[in-house]
């Protein structure tokens, strides 16, 4: 077996993802190649010949891959992916793109977000945000996938020494071009992939009282993430929304202040080795998969918390 | 200009999904059933782009049993013009849906295809760009702002590190995310209305789409689940359990 795993990046670093959708691959067995399709992706190439267990690394680099178009990366990694048994990516918003244009493609199926391998052909995926977990066979000689990152351990990204290989394919479809972007910036660590996550909710109020949990959320390293409700209203920007339709998120510790825990949020957060709730109703659903929950107003509790953490960090 | 709508049906989102006894699936009898709220901001996308006078006709389509015909006519009721249905009893994955979705737009040539970017009982993400490969069209995904300008349309989409806009040549494809809008509800006049508005069905067969299923669902099990755990009585015994208990700051 031959696998491809298509890097994610955002043509500065490669994503940790690329590490966590390697070690699927692993999972799976058989040779395993990079394709890190971007502009100026030199430094990124380099990065992923290192990773622990990748055989050789592609690199298709030009301005057409350089906004990741799903247009012109689905023409690409069909290409570059149809001598392979699977093709892989991460479950993130650009995997989530341009994956299915390959799977058409090749007229293939897709297997969503898998987060275990049975076997070669076998994977198991959660499904109506999470309430099930069904174990799905593919039949297709190409097995499209994507990986949803939180569901295994990722590979050493040092102690590798693949070879590097440029590719000159150039896929340009002409259909969609590169307006703009508004990236939030911040110098709090991934959401995607943080070790503590705090969380705010509707219950937050509003996007002022925010910088409560980020000064929280700074004495501790952590990440921000937020409910629908509070992206929704406008407290924070949507990159923060966890759940079945924002980001998962597997943490050491989640905090979540000031969220119910619908469904959908729990969607996003469950996995988290330890969760925190803080909310002023006892019957609130998040205590039901609370490891600690504190029933409090979190406009006393959260400066209280800052308080006594700075005792003990 | 002509814009396609698709909308499923699924268990309603406030459902409590229940895993059948046998693992062979999640139980729909007797569960209330409703269009996907991706699909729904889809319909509304479609119906203000008609209420300001860019969409000229709005069609909307539905693959699956007789009873989608439920949500074809709440999308009618919403303001759509003109059902399709594509009757099938059997399971419709990605690729095929896509299929017959192609075969849908080959045949009506609309300028724009609006879907929702996911449903909320397969949680597969496909659909819509599977079609925009399969009818060489470009694909506006996550929207959370849709702008026609002449022949192309702008795109907001909703990505990992914030929002990316991109510009696309019509005929092409948008997937819906939860912040393009705020669907309406149907009033009962216009639920009246819609009773009279044409629906065509028919068969995959109709459309020259073979359903064969790629993927097969070996079994399907409740979530590992978990325990609640304990109340602490105030702030410092969090901070004690959170660094001596668990150990995780
Ligand atoms: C298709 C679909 C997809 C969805 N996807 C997502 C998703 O990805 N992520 C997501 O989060 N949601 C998602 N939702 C929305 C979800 O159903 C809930 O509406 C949302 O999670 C609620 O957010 P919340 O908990 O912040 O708000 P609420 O449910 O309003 O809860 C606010 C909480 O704050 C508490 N509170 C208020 N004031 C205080 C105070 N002073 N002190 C302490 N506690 C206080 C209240 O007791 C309450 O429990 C989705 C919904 C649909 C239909």
């Amino acid at each position: 077996m031959s696998i491809l795993v298509i890097a994610e990046h955002d043509n500065s670093s490669l994503k940790q993802a690329t590490l966590n959708v390697v070690a699927a691959a692993k999972a799976i067995g058989g040779d395993i190649d990079v394709l890190v399709a971007g502009e100026n992706v030199g430094a990124i190439a380099e990065a992923a010949a290192k990773a622990e267990g990748v055989n050789k690394v592609l690199v298709a680099d030009n301005a057409a891959y350089g906004h990741f178009l799903a247009e012109n990366l689905g023409e690409l990694v069909a290409e570059v992916g149809k001598g392979y048994s699977h093709i892989l990516t991460s479950a993130g918003t650009t995997g989530k793109d341009f994956m299915p244009r390959v799977a058409a493609l090749l007229d293939v199926a897709q297997v969503s977000d898998i987060i275990r391998v049975e076997s070669a052909d076998t994977f198991v995926r959660p499904i109506y945000a999470g309430n099930a977990i069904a174990t799905v066979k593919a039949s297709d000689s190409i097995k499209v996938i994507t990986v949803r990152p939180t569901g295994f351990d990722p590979v050493a990204a040092e102690g590798g020494s693949a070879s590097v290989e440029q590719l000159d394919v150039v896929k340009d479809a002409g259909l969609s071009s590169f307006v703009g972007e508004e990236k939030a910036k911040s110098d709090r660590p991934d959401l995607a992939s943080a070790g503590i996550v705090i969380s705010g909710g509707r219950g937050m109020q509003n996007g002022e009282n925010f910088k409560m949990l980020e000064q929280v959320a700074d004495l501790m390293g952590a990440a921000m993430g937020a409910s629908r409700a509070a992206v929704d209203a406008g407290f924070v920007p949507n990159d923060m929304q966890v759940g079945q339709t924002g980001k998962i998120v597997a943490p050491q510790l989640y905090v979540a202040i000031g969220i119910s825990g619908a469904i959908q949020h729990l969607a996003g957060m469950s996995d988290s080795k330890v969760i925190v709730a803080i909310n002023k109703d006892e019957e609130a659903p998040i205590f039901q998969v609370a490891d600690y929950g504190l029933v409090a107003d979190l406009f006393e509790a959260v400066p209280q918390f800052e308080e006594e953490l700075k005792k003990v960090l | 200009m002509k814009v396609l709508v698709a909308v499923k049906r699924v268990i309603d989102y406030n459902v409590k999904v229940r895993v059948k006894p046998d693992n062979t699936g999640v139980d729909l009898a007797n569960v209330k059933m409703a269009m996907n709220p991706f699909c729904e901001i889809a319909v509304e996308e479609a119906v203000r782009l008609k209420e300001k006078g860019v969409a000229s006709e709005i069609v909307v389509v539905s693959i699956g049993p007789k009873a989608c015909q439920e949500q074809i006519r709440t999308a009618l009721a919403l303001g759509a013009d003109r059902g399709i249905h594509i009757e099938t009893d059997e399971e419709v994955q990605s690729l095929e849906a896509a299929k017959l979705l192609k075969a849908v737009v080959e045949k009506e040539e609309p300028k724009l295809v609006i879907l929702g970017k996911q449903s909320i009982d397969s949680d597969n993400n496909q659909t819509g760009q599977m079609l925009a490969a399969l009818t060489g069209m470009g694909q506006g995904t996550f929207a959370s702002e849709v702008v026609v300008d002449g022949e192309k349309v702008n795109v907001t989409r909703e990505v990992d590190g914030g929002l990316m806009t991109v510009a696309l040549n019509l005929p092409a494809v948008v997937t819906t995310d939860l912040r393009l809008n705020e669907p309406r509800y149907a009033s009962l006049p216009n639920i009246m209305k819609a009773k009279k508005k044409p629906l065509d069905a028919m068969s995959p067969a109709d459309l020259g789409v073979e359903i064969a299923p790629r993927l097969s669902t070996l079994k399907v099990e409740a979530p590992a689940s978990r325990q609640a755990g304990i109340k602490v009585a105030d702030v410092a015994e969090l901070v004690d359990k959170l660094k001596n208990e668990a150990k995780v700051i």
